[in-house]
This record gives structure tokens, C-alpha cells and sequence, in this order.
């Protein structure tokens, strides 16, 4: 097992940051909620379930939607936002087993992100190199752009902060700054854009080994805003979000795999004659 | 150059396209010298596999000579002799180093594709619809060869190409679907088709040690050639086929059974007939009384071999039969990388010389008529070789 950093990767975390970075137990652990943060959803899970079975009335298919999350949340420990951004308010508590590292609190994503709201992804691959070699090469945020289509360049700045352009409609770009807010290596790297970002958006890469190879799961999350830069990022990734970062994933894997992308484009055939 | 080109179902033409260029680094480029029309190929022809486009050029069985290497290919050079095997196979994926090289994850750019239709996609195949990856076939003068570093397979100047060309596709195909039959020595086989790999299965079931061969088509010369390579023979038009194959296995059925014919399955049975109309109707997409067939004759404990391409689905598939017998099934592309060097080594001896299947040798130019008379069966046809230049 890989030896996590002891150090916070942004500097600019604040002193009283309540939670440092730790390393993991079980990368495969689902507990990622804090306790008090647990009994609180239970409890609130709990009245909302009671009054969504109370009232049965169109909307309380909705709140009991609400209710069943909440208390999944609580009884569980595992929330799917947080699993999104590869975060963990769970860590820093000795007695459960955590993914180990949290971002600070200064910038809560749920109220960036506003929940399940906007673009959510959540993809499977499983690659057939070693688990450290998939790691660097994703920690290498340049290489990003090498498999995923939507975007231009991934620049590194300083530690942590990554300057990222993707392409819009017609030549135009759009630009956002991002912060690795999780690294564990050869574990899992979760990023989120600044605080005033033109967009907002969340990921993270979990790596664990399998009998095959190295299973790479991706959670991404764009929060479109409004007006036109919204439907920008809704055109960059398409009418189905999931089949595109699939074919990234597809890629990455034939890139590290192989060596190279499997393409046809280019090569020879009748159609240029008969068609134009 | 010239190349084979699907046009629509039922016209293929010979047409001029552009040259074929290295597009990634593990690419070579192979001016071929023999190329051969496969039954499947008439699958194609027949509008049978989804995803072809106008234009796309034809061909999976294809020899040459390496002409051009990408940067990353070390083992080939320039002038190397080598047949191409028609799975193309990354050779690093978990499935290409367990084997399986016909489930090459990586090959398909088109995965998506073949996801859609079939859970996850097999390898790329050259010359066979966008959904088995688009790529440009072997029908032509030159071919793009993608992972040249493991595809190709360099043949000694001293055999002939049509003695090591068929090691491309049908001879493994046959060998394997024999070796799926678990042959141990003195087996009974039954091979439903006579074409081209239904031969070669006959050829490998005998190599594996098989007793008995019965071999069962309707076509005269194909049932004389299978007799000459060993078969007892069957006429599905005249004989009992269930019938007779109990009879000649004192009442217990082939050990295993192989479908060499495939989804386009010809017969005279009420089955046939019922395929016929709900293939014509689009409520099936596949015709496959071969396969009924199979299942219902073999033995006990059995096994039903699948060389036979299937691309899509089949009604009435008797799977009562297949359970309360306890076959095994087994079926796939073939794993071509896998077998070639023991097969090479076969011919290199001379325990076969594939040669014998080869009925037609035409320039590239006479395609068109070609696919005619291989779906026709006409002037004894059982497997055409071409000659690009």
C-alpha cells in the first residue's frame, strides 16, 4: 500500500482546518459523511419520510425521494455528492475506516454545486497496467487532454491550482481554474474549480486493484451555469455526458494500454469517389 | 489502388481509392499478393451484418509484403512475407494475454457500437461493418495493418501463398471449433457445412484424433471434397440427418456437434421456412436451422461447436433440448494469434496442405462476378483466391 502524503497539498488551507490528511485504510470504504453529520440526516431523513408517508399527495413522491437520500446519508455514511468529489467529512475519526483526506469547509460543494443538480457522471474502466503507472499518468493533469475530447489543455500552475480550457461551439473556449482538493496516491486525486470560477465543477478518480488490472472509477460534475456559458458546457459534453467520458475512458485505457488510440480517420476508401 | 468496395446488399465494386498510409505508430502497411472471399464476406453481401456504409472496402483473409513500418513496430521489416490474421488484437489487454485475442479490448474504435447491440465489443475486425470497428479490408492492393507488431505472421518463402494464406481466418477457424469439441481420440464429430471452414474443421477434427467424421450439406461437390478428406457424408435434402446419425452412432448421437454454416442456414424443413419469414419481416435477424439441428442430434453431455458467424438474434432456439442434455456451447470469432504457430508447423510438415480448398484463382477485377458465383455455389465454387497486382 502507497504512502499518503502528510502534508495538506494547498497551502492556503486555513489553521483551524479541522481535519488534516491521513492515510487510508480501505480505499473502498463508503463512509464518507461525518458523524454528528450522520445522526443529522437520519434525523431529518426520518421526520421527512414520516411526513411524505403522512401526507401521500403529488409532492411527497418528491420528499420522500429526499427523505430516503437523507437517510441512506445517515445510516450509511456515504454520501454521493461527496463520493462525486472524492470527499470525506468522515475523516480525522479514529474509530471509522475513511478514504482519509477532506478539503476545507471554506468551500463547502454543496452549496457550490447545489446537490444532484447539473451534469453528474459516474464511469467504470479497468485497465491492465499497474495501478501506480495509471495514477501518475492521471496525477499528470496535462495528460488529460490527451483522451478527453472536450478539452484543450490542462495547465499545472503552482502546487495544486490547474488552469483548464475546453472547447466550446464555433471556436470559442471556456476557461476555469481548478484545485486538487484530494490526493492520496495511487488511490484517488478529487479537484474542484476556484471560488468565482466561470464554471463550476467537481471530480474525482478512484484507483483500487482488481484480479484484472487497475479499476479506474471517474465522478465528474459541471454545475452549467445560466445564460449562454451554460449551454456552452451543456454542447461540450452532449446530449449524454456519460457516453462521452466513457469513450475518454476508452481512450485512456487504449493510450496506456497500447500506447496509441485506435482510429480509422484517415484511411482509405470508396467513398471519396462515389460521395463528393 | 484497387480495392473491393461494398456498395449495397447484392453489389460490390472494384473501385480506385486512395492509397492506404500509416495513421498511428504501431501501423505497416502490407501490398498484398493473395486475397481470399470468406462466407461471411457473403453475410455482408447479403445484407445480413448491420453498419456497413457504401464505400467501405471488403476483405479479412490477406497475405503480403510489408512495404511501410510505423515508428513503433520493431519486430517487421520491409519486404518481411506475412499472413494477417483477420481479429485485430492489441496484444496488452487482459483479454489478448489470456488467449482470447478475438476479445481484444482496445481494436474497436467503434465500441460504443458493438456495446449497444452486444453488451461489450469484441476486437476490430478488418473489412466488417463500422460496428466491428470500420476498418479498411484486405480486398485490395495494399492494407493498413494496425499492432503490426503482433498481428502479422512472417511464412517461410518455401510454402506457396495458397498453403499458408488461409491461415488468415478458415483453417484456425476450423481447428478451433474441433479443439472446442474436447477431442480426446475416437470421438465422433458431426459438421453441419461443407464450405470452406466446415472443411477445415473436418481436416482439424481428424489432426485432434477424432474417429469419425460425418459431414452434412446438400451441395454435391462440397460433400465429395469432405468425403476426400475423410467424412462420411450426409445429404440434408435426402437424408434423415437425426435419423442416420443415430444409425451411425449405434443410437447414442455425436459426441459433438459444429455448425459451421451460420446465421444464412439453408434447409428443407418447416423451420426454414419459419426463419425465412421472420427474417424477411425484420422479427429475426439471423436463419438458424443448423444450429437447431446441432443441438437436437448431439449426445448427451455433448458438445455444440459454433464456428458458424451469428450477428445478431434467432427464434426458436431449442434450449430444452440444450439443458436437459447438458451440452456445452461454445461459439466465437477465432482466436487466429493462438493457433498459428502449431498450425504452421502442421502444414510445414505436411500434415495438410491447405491448398486443397482453393477451387477459383482470379485477378482482383473479376470481385463482382466472384461474390456471384460463391453465393450461388455455381461452377463448383468453394473458396476463391484473388491476385491485386
Amino acid at each position: 500500500m502507497a504512502v499518503a502524503t502528510e502534508q495538506p497539498i494547498d497551502p492556503t488551507l486555513p489553521a483551524s482546518q479541522p481535519f488534516g490528511w491521513h492515510e487510508s485504510e480501505d480505499i473502498n470504504s463508503q463512509v464518507n459523511v461525518g458523524r454528528i453529520e450522520r445522526w443529522m440526516s437520519l434525523i431529518a431523513g426520518g421526520a421527512l419520510a414520516a411526513y411524505a408517508i403522512k401526507r401521500r399527495t403529488p409532492g411527497s413522491g418528491m420528499a420522500a425521494l429526499a427523505a430516503g437520500e437523507l437517510m441512506y446519508r445517515g445510516a450509511t455514511g456515504h454520501c454521493h455528492l461527496y463520493q462525486a468529489l472524492g470527499i470525506n467529512h468522515a475523516a480525522g475519526h479514529a474509530f471509522e475506516r475513511g478514504t482519509g483526506v477532506i478539503a476545507d469547509r471554506g468551500s463547502d460543494t454543496r452549496r457550490r454545486l447545489g446537490g444532484r443538480r447539473g451534469i453528474h457522471v459516474e464511469e467504470s474502466i479497468t485497465i491492465n497496467r499497474p495501478i501506480a503507472e495509471v495514477y501518475r499518468f492521471w496525477r499528470n493533469l496535462e495528460n488529460l487532454p490527451r483522451f478527453m475530447r472536450h478539452l484543450e489543455s490542462v495547465a499545472q500552475r503552482e502546487e495544486g491550482i490547474s488552469h483548464w480550457t475546453a472547447k466550446g461551439p464555433a471556436g470559442t473556449h471556456v476557461e476555469w481554474d481548478a484545485r486538487i482538493i484530494n490526493d492520496v496516491e495511487n488511490k484517488v486525486i478529487g479537484w474542484q474549480s476556484l471560488d468565482g470560477s466561470t464554471v463550476a465543477t467537481a471530480g474525482s478518480v478512484n484507483f483500487s486493484e482488481t484480479a484484472h488490472g487497475t479499476a479506474v472509477r471517474v465522478h465528474l460534475q459541471y454545475n452549467p451555469p445560466a445564460g449562454r456559458l451554460g449551454s456552452t458546457i451543456a454542447w461540450l459534453l452532449g446530449e449524454e455526458p456519460g457516453l462521452q467520458i466513457r469513450e475518454d475512458l476508452r481512450r485512456f485505457k487504449a493510450l496506456l494500454e497500447t500506447g496509441e488510440i485506435p482510429t480509422t480517420e484517415g484511411q482509405a476508401s470508396g467513398r471519396a469517389r462515389s460521395r463528393r | 489502388m484497387k480495392a473491393v468496395c461494398w456498395e449495397r446488399t447484392h453489389r460490390v465494386a472494384v473501385e480506385d481509392v486512395p492509397d492506404p498510409s500509416i495513421l498511428n505508430p504501431r501501423d505497416a502497411i502490407v501490398r498484398i499478393t493473395s486475397t481470399a472471399i470468406c462466407g461471411s464476406d457473403l453475410h455482408l453481401y447479403n445484407g445480413f451484418i448491420p453498419t456497413m456504409q457504401a464505400g467501405d472496402i471488403l476483405g479479412h483473409e490477406f497475405m503480403g509484403e510489408v512495404v511501410e513500418v510505423g515508428t513503433g513496430v520493431g519486430n517487421l521489416q520491409k519486404g518481411d512475407r506475412v499472413i494477417v490474421p483477420f481479429p485485430i488484437a492489441c496484444g496488452r489487454c487482459f483479454f489478448c494475454t489470456h488467449d482470447l485475442w478475438s476479445c481484444c479490448d482496445n481494436s474497436n474504435p467503434n465500441a460504443a457500437l458493438a456495446e449497444k447491440v452486444y453488451g461489450f465489443s469484441a476486437a476490430g475486425l478488418f473489412g466488417y461493418s463500422h460496428m466491428m470497428g470500420g476498418y479498411a479490408g484486405g480486398q485490395a492492393q495494399y492494407a493498413r495493418v494496425p499492432y503490426a507488431d503482433v498481428g502479422p505472421f512472417k511464412v517461410p518463402d518455401t510454402l506457396t501463398d495458397e498453403q499458408v494464406l488461409f491461415l488468415t481466418d478458415i483453417f484456425p477457424t476450423g481447428y478451433m471449433a474441433a479443439e472446442n469439441c474436447d477431442i480426446s481420440g475416437g470421438e465422433t464429430i458431426a459438421v453441419w457445412g461443407c464450405g470452406p471452414v466446415g472443411q477445415f474443421a473436418i481436416r482439424s477434427a481428424f489432426l485432434l484424433g477424432a474417429k469419425q467424421v460425418i459431414a452434412i450439406d446438400t451441395v454435391p461437390e462440397r460433400l465429395h471434397m469432405a468425403a476426400e478428406g475423410g467424412a462420411e457424408t450426409l445429404d440434408s435434402l435426402q437424408d434423415e440427418v437425426f435419423e442416420r446419425l443415430k444409425e451411425m452412432t449405434g443410437g447414442l448421437g455425436p459426441d459433438a456437434c459444429i455448425d459451421a454454416v451460420g446465421m444464412e442456414a439453408h434447409g428443407a424443413n418447416v423451420d426454414y421456412w419459419y426463419d425465412k419469414a421472420k427474417t424477411m419481416t425484420f422479427m429475426a435477424t439471423d436463419r438458424a436451422s443448423a444450429l437447431r439441428q446441432a443441438i437436437h442430434s448431439c449426445r448427451k453431455g455433448g458438445i455444440v461447436s459454433v464456428p458458424g458467424v451469428y450477428g445478431g438474434f434467432v427464434d426458436k432456439v431449442p434450449i430444452g433440448a440444450a439443458f436437459n442434455k447438458g451440452l456445452t456451447l461454445r461459439m466465437g470469432q477465432t482466436h487466429v494469434h493462438k493457433y498459428l504457430p502449431r498450425l504452421l508447423q502442421h502444414i510445414e510438415k505436411g500434415d495438410i496442405d491447405p491448398s486443397f480448398v482453393v477451387t477459383h484463382t482470379v485477378a482482383l477485377d473479376s470481385a463482382p462476378e466472384m461474390y456471384r458465383t460463391f453465393r450461388d455455389k455455381k461452377d463448383g465454387c468453394i473458396k476463391v483466391v484473388m491476385k491485386p497486382h
